[in-house]
Parts: C-alpha cells; structure tokens; sequence
C-alpha cells in the first residue's frame, strides 16, 4: 500500500468558459486529517465531486485509493465513503433501515451489517433511536448518521463536504471526535469546511480561491507564513484577493 | 445480489410510508373501473325528433308511432310546418327533422312516392349521422311492415345483422380494456418517473450515485415494485368488470397477465429513462403528459386506428399500447390464443427491452 491516498495533478473542471476548477494538484497522505477549504463558490465542492466519480474532470488526472479518476470512478466508489452538503440520507426510513440500506449496497453480508450496525449505534449512543424514522432526527443527529455510514465499510478515504454546516458546538466536537477516532483507525480524511477552529484540527490545510489551490500547509506553517494569529486571519488574507463572487 | 435485495426493500419501504401512494393504489383502479364505463359510451341516445306530416295517413302515424317507441329517438312532436320544425333545430331542441310529404301513402301505391326527406342537425356530427341512421332504419322498418301487410308472400327482411363477439354492441366492453391501459399508463407510467426525479429533489440519488451499485441493479430495484403493482392494478381492474359490469375474458386470463408484464415493463422502462433526462418533477410531469396524450389518442385506446389517416396509422407502429389493446381486446371479447397475437407480444417484448436497457444506459452516475 502506497503512503499517497490521493494524488491530483492539474485537475480541472469547466462549465462552458468557466474554469469552477482551474489546474489543481496536490497529495494526500494515508491517515491525514486534509483540510480542503475555500470561501462558498470557490470550488470546493466541484473538486471534491471528481475525485468521488461523480463528475468527469474536463482535464488533468488524479488517483483515489490508486485509481484513475477519468476512467475508475466505480472503483473508487467501492474504497471512498461521502457525506456530501446536503443531507442525503432516506428521511422515510428508520435509522435501522438506511444502515441496513448502504450496507447491503457495498456488499456487507447480512452478520457483518448487524454487528457493524450494533457498533456504530452504541457508539453514536444511538441505540434506542434504531427504529426511528431519520426524518424526525435533529441535524447534529443526523449528521452524525450520516458520518457512520459513509464510513461502514471501513472505506479508505472519507470526503466530507461541509458535514458540521448549522450544527450546535457540542454536536460539532462530537463530531470531530469521531473524524479523530476513524483517522486514528487509519482512514484518510477529506474534509471541508468554513469554521476556521475547525480547520485548526487538521493535520494538512489547503486553500482554495476561484478554482486554484493558493496555500498548502499544516496549520501551524501557514500561520507562519501569513504571520497571522489564527486560520481565520490566514484565510482571510487569502479570500479578500477573490473575483467571484458569493 | 444483497445489494439488489436491500434497495428492492427500500423502495418497498418508501411506498408504503408514502402518506398517499398505497391509497391511490388501491383506490385509483376501483374509482377508474366503476365510474369511467358509464361516462364513457359512444352510444347516441336521446335523438330528439320532430316529424312535419304533411301526408297525414295510416303510414305517416305508423311511421310517427315506431319513432316514439324507438330507445334512442326522442319524439318531440308532430306538426305540419316545416317552418316551426325548422326553428326549433336551429335554437337546438330538435337534432333531427323528419318530413313525409303530402300524399305519401296514396303515391306509394300507385307510383313512386315523393321522398322522405330528413334533415339533421350536425354540429355534433356524431349525433346527427348516428340519429339519421336511426331514423332511416327505423322509417324502413315501417314500410316493410306495411309492405309486408299489403303482399303477404313477399320476402320482407332483406338483411340480417349479426354483431359477433360483443352481441348486443355493449360500448362498454370494447371500453374496459381501454381503460385497463390508461390505468397502467397513468400508475406504471408516472409512479417510477416520479420517484427518481423524487429522489433527484431530495438529494438521496447522490448517495446513491457514490456508491459502486450498478446502474442496472438500481434500475431494476426501480422498476420490479411497479410491476408488482402494475399487476395487483389488472387484479383490481378484472375483478370490479367482472363484479360490475359481467365482463370475463373470454380467452386465457394468462395470455393477459403475459402481455401485462411486458406492457408494464415497456410503460415503466420509458417512465424511468424520461426521468433520467429530467430535473425536477414538473418537466417530468410534462414530458410523461406529452407521451399518454398520444398514447391514450392514437394507439387506437378511444378510437379504431383504421379509420387514422394512413401516416397517422403507420405512426402507431412505434406505440406500444397499440400492441397490448389488441392483445386485451381480443383475448377479452375473442378468446384469441398466444399464438396468433405472437407478433404483438413480440413486439411488446422488443420495447420492453429496448426502454429498460436505455432506462439503464441514460442513468448517469458520473457526470
């Protein structure tokens, strides 16, 4: 197994004459907590869809779990989990019942989806909410949800995109703690985000303004390099330079 | 394999907690088959007719009298204006005129008569050429009787009429088979459509499109409950035209289970590719009404396609139902076999498979 989970070179994606992603390249390593950030309309969320095979890049190349994201998307969709900005679980069914759902669908045998679900539940406290329908489950709850089965089939990278957007502070350290716990399982983290103390949390962090990739660091050389106090101001310096607008 | 089974039960699942879905179901079919038989009727009934007798004779009552005790003429009145007959057709009281001249009875036994003449409000053109055949018949049966009467020897009943298959010309029967389709299209047509394009509002697809489940196994978890319910809609269907309006196949009732399963395959097959092109539930809404509005018109459901232009007849060569409504119709009222409609059920088969594969191959889960 290479150390390199995810490598991207010259990655672009237009629509018509807009370049939503303009020749971004970089690597992320197997176990890294990547902090994927960028002000709304910076490209995110494009750049995040392609390298899950969602969207076919217009140019360059890229691997997810060592395959080719041009031509490997259904591959790759069997080593990736993704929680993506909206929450995109079945709200008319139970808790039970879209864990069974996801688990059947990448192949989870009947044994192994009861005891994985047992766990992931006892873990989320979840429990007593087995039979639920998720519809009537508060956000943090159902984001939290949403974390555990992008990540039952003990994928190789989690891309989360925006997963703590409206969520209470308790319920968004909660969930940092299990993107933590799942890393530490050795499971690489793509992630997004806004919230700049979140950003602090992560091992790497890159930077995104109209559709290039502008600083690449951990946290703490960022900081340096900007000689800025937090991410916040880091981000800032970086995102006032932007032309697109929201 | 459990990927197939899970998302099957998933689909199940969302049918039955939808608020709305298992009632329209179940009540859809029965409402459709109970009150569509009756509204539906091509049969022209209440002609009203006002007769000018000029001749005023044993003939012209006797013509007047089989008139009234006609089921589908209304006698009005007799009068011996044509002016007041005439301004009643135009103010839309009288459909039909009928005037026997002066001296009809005495010149029909002599010589030839002056003719009868009738006039015919044709507005509704249907009713106006359905009411002067009424009429014609009816007059013509006056005057055989009473030709008959004058020379007993005579042979009087110059034609017989037998009406084979559907013996008394009950509208209805030839019409519950077409609303068995119209069933099938409304529910298997729109249902599948729905619930992608459903799922495409709500964002689940993309969960779904992350994951490495191959676009036929979802296709298929698509498309096998509404088959399932496409054939409990014909169970429904067959029972209440027995129940309520006396109506058995006279064929195999397995021959109409075939052709339904190929049928409902074809309606859901196109069904789902439209909603693959398709972003929100309006434009599939939209695009599904452009497909039944010419199925229902021109695949000869309402109307027989050999009295369709000659470009419009060849068109209906790519509409399927037109292959199942006359599998229905004469299994239904004929008793045909398999094996003399093979051609139609082959051709049910070559559009189900055609629609699902492009219902498969449209659905992109990578854009």
């Amino acid at each position: 197994m290479s150390d390199i989970v995810i490598s991207v070179q010259e990655l672009t994606k237009c629509f018509g004459d807009f370049a939503a992603v303009d020749h971004i390249s970089f690597d992320v390593r197997r176990g890294e907590i990547f902090g994927f950030l960028g002000a709304n309309g910076a490209g995110k969320t494009t750049a995040m869809r392609m390298l899950c095979g969602l969207s076919y890049p217009t140019s360059g190349s890229g691997t997810v779990a060592g395959f080719d994201i041009t031509k490997e998307g259904e591959q790759i969709k069997r080593h990736i989990g993704y929680m993506s900005q909206r929450f995109s679980l079945y709200n008319d069914l139970t808790v039970w019942e879209n864990i069974n759902l996801f688990a059947g669908i990448y192949g989870l045998s009947k044994a192994d989806t009861e005891s994985r679900a047992t766990e992931l539940l006892e873990r989320l406290n979840f429990t007593s909410e087995r039979n639920t329908l998720v519809g009537s489950l508060p956000l943090g709850w159902k984001q939290k949800l949403s974390f555990a089965i992008a990540t039952i089939h003990r994928p190789e990278v989690v891309f989360l995109d925006e997963p703590t957007g409206g969520v209470d502070p308790i319920t968004r350290r909660q969930f940092w703690e299990m993107i933590y716990e799942a890393a530490d399982g050795g499971t690489t983290i793509f992630v997004t985000t806004h919230y700049m103390d979140e950003a602090e949390y992560c091992s790497r962090v890159s930077i995104m303004v109209d559709g290039k990739v502008c600083a690449l660091d951990t946290p703490a050389r960022l900081k340096q390099q900007f000689a800025a106090e937090s991410m916040d101001e880091v981000f800032r310096t970086l995102a006032r330079g932007a032309q697109r607008g929201e | 394999m459990r990927g197939f089974i899970v998302l099957l039960q998933k689909e199940f699942l969302q049918i039955r907690r939808n608020p709305f879905l298992p009632k329209l179901i179940i009540a859809f079919p029965i409402m459709i088959m109970l009150i569509m038989p009756l509204i539906m009727t091509m049969d022209v009934r209440n002609v009203n007719v006002a007769v000018v007798d000029l001749d005023r004779s044993t003939t012209s009552r006797r013509i007047v009298s089989h008139i009234e005790a006609s089921e589908y003429l209304s006698l009005v009145g007799t009068t011996s204006e044509y002016s007041v007959a005439m301004e009643g057709l135009e103010q839309g009281d009288i459909d039909v005129i009928v005037q026997i001249p002066d001296d009809f009875e005495r010149d029909m036994a002599v010589a030839s008569p002056q003719k009868i003449s009738i006039i015919a409000n044709a507005v509704n053109a249907t009713k106006g050429s359905m009411g002067t055949q009424y009429i014609v018949q009816t007059i013509a049966r006056s005057l055989m009787e009473i030709r008959g009467e004058r020379s007993p020897n005579e042979q009087s009943e110059l034609i017989t009429v037998q009406n084979r298959f559907n013996p008394t010309l009950n509208y209805r029967h030839y019409m519950i088979p077409a609303l068995m389709i119209i069933l099938f299209i409304l529910i298997c047509g729109f249902l599948p459509a729905l619930s992608i394009v459903g799922e495409k509002e709500s964002g689940t697809i993309e969960q779904i499109n992350v994951t490495p489940v191959s676009r036929l196994t979802f296709t298929l978890a698509k498309l096998i409950p509404y088959w399932i319910i496409g054939m409990f809609v014909l169970t429904v269907a067959m029972i209440v035209a027995r129940l309520v309006y006396g109506l058995t196949p006279v064929g195999s009732i397995g021959v109409i289970y075939f052709g339904a399963m190929l049928f409902i395959l074809t309606i859901s097959g196109l069904s789902l590719t439209i909603a693959n092109f398709s972003e929100t539930m309006q434009q599939t809404m939209f695009v599904m009404f452009f497909f039944v509005m010419i199925f229902m018109l021109m695949s000869g459901l309402l109307t027989p396609i050999d009295s369709m232009p000659d470009w419009a007849q060849k068109f209906t060569i790519i509409l399927p139902p037109r292959y199942f409504i006359e599998i229905l119709r004469s299994v239904y009222l004929k008793g045909t076999t398999l094996a003399e409609l093979w051609s139609n059920f082959a051709a049910l088969g070559v559009f189900a498979f055609v629609f699902n594969i492009l219902a498969a191959i449209t659905y992109k889960k990578q854009a």
